[in-house]
């Protein structure tokens, strides 16, 4: 067994309107960033998990996403396990 | 009278008023720790409003697994009714006994305020006594109060009747199809941002909300005496 550090990213569907995405964007034109696009805003979870490969650990991170981490009907996540990224 | 459990989780706060209001309308109402695992022979189950869990990761997200919600999922694939409020109904989405979703306010407020709403369905064990196309006032009190589902899903919604309450006058929260609550497929799980039991009496600003409650003892009362019998101190439809 080996001690993996894996990355979550969570972010609302493509699809939904993201509220506070909005907020931000706003908030940085009036700061002057007048270059920015989109402004998305979602959470970023960092899980340290024991498991014996890199894809056992992937797997783990997967089936905590699927049943707690994220909600499928309002989001999409990414994961990246020390350094690599999958989905 | 029913036997009505109001489930308690941590961070749960309009359960008192929610006891009450099952007490106002005639039930035998109780309180249901989270931890807990019987539902001491509940007819009809309430998840009450407030911020379970401190509305951590997702609202509802982490109250969804607490050991009670599997006796809360039995009793519902059984038939039972189930009624979330608030919170509640985020819960129940969470779980899976209701379709959709609930997230941050369309205008990311948080919204304490009247508002009002169409009944326009009234085949629930929460909607009985009321007439098809009445519109209530009634108040929310709650920032993720915006409730998304995928197209799909929103239109067997629509063509299946099971959109309950509709926000009528505005949207507060940006809801898709103005939708304040809904029901399943076997209509027995209803869910409602609203808070009915804020709206009893003429004191606490109308009674609005009140047949919600009512609706639980009326649909009972005539629906047992034919077609009910207890087999095990348990109510069984048969």
């Amino acid at each position: 067994m080996s001690g993996f550090r894996v990355e979550v990213r969570v972010m609302p569907r493509a699809a939904l309107l993201d509220p506070q995405g909005q907020a931000v964007e706003h908030a940085l034109h009036a700061l002057g960033f007048g270059d920015v696009g989109r402004v998305r805003m979602g959470k970023h979870l960092v899980l340290e998990l024991k498991a014996a490969t890199r894809e056992e650990a992937l797997a783990q991170a997967r089936a905590m996403c699927d049943r707690l981490l994220a909600n499928p009907v309002t989001e999409d996540y990414d994961l990246v396990v020390d350094g690599d990224t999958s989905r | 009278m029913k036997r009505v459990a109001v489930i308690v989780f941590p961070g749960s706060n309009c359960d008192a008023e929610t006891l009450a209001a099952a007490r106002a309308a005639g039930s035998d109402a109780y309180f249901v720790w989270h931890r807990d695992t019987d539902l001491r022979r509940a007819d009809v189950v309430i998840l009450p409003g407030g911020f379970s869990y401190g509305d951590y990761l997702r609202s509802g997200a982490i109250a969804r697994f607490s050991k009670v919600m599997a006796a809360v999922t039995v009793h519902a694939r059984a038939g039972g009714p189930v009624l979330g409020i608030c919170n509640g109904f985020q819960i129940l989405c969470e779980a899976g006994l209701l379709p959709g979703g609930l997230v941050r306010n369309a205008r990311l407020r948080f919204l304490s305020r009247p508002t009002w709403v169409r009944v326009d369905q009234i085949e629930t064990p929460f909607t009985c006594l009321y007439e098809k196309g009445e519109i209530l006032e009634i108040p929310i009190a709650h920032g993720d109060g915006r409730y998304v589902v995928d197209p799909r899903t929103a239109a067997e919604l629509e063509a299946s009747d099971r959109i309950v309450w509709r926000y009528v006058r505005d949207n507060p929260n940006g809801s898709a199809s103005d939708i304040a609550g809904i029901t399943n497929a076997g209509g027995n799980v209803v869910g409602i941002m609203p808070h009915p039991e804020r709206r009893m009496a003429p004191a606490s600003g109308g009674d609005d909300g009140a047949r919600v409650f009512h609706s639980m003892e009326a649909r009972h009362a005539t629906q047992h005496v034919v077609d009910v019998r207890a087999v095990d101190d348990r109510h069984l439809r048969v």
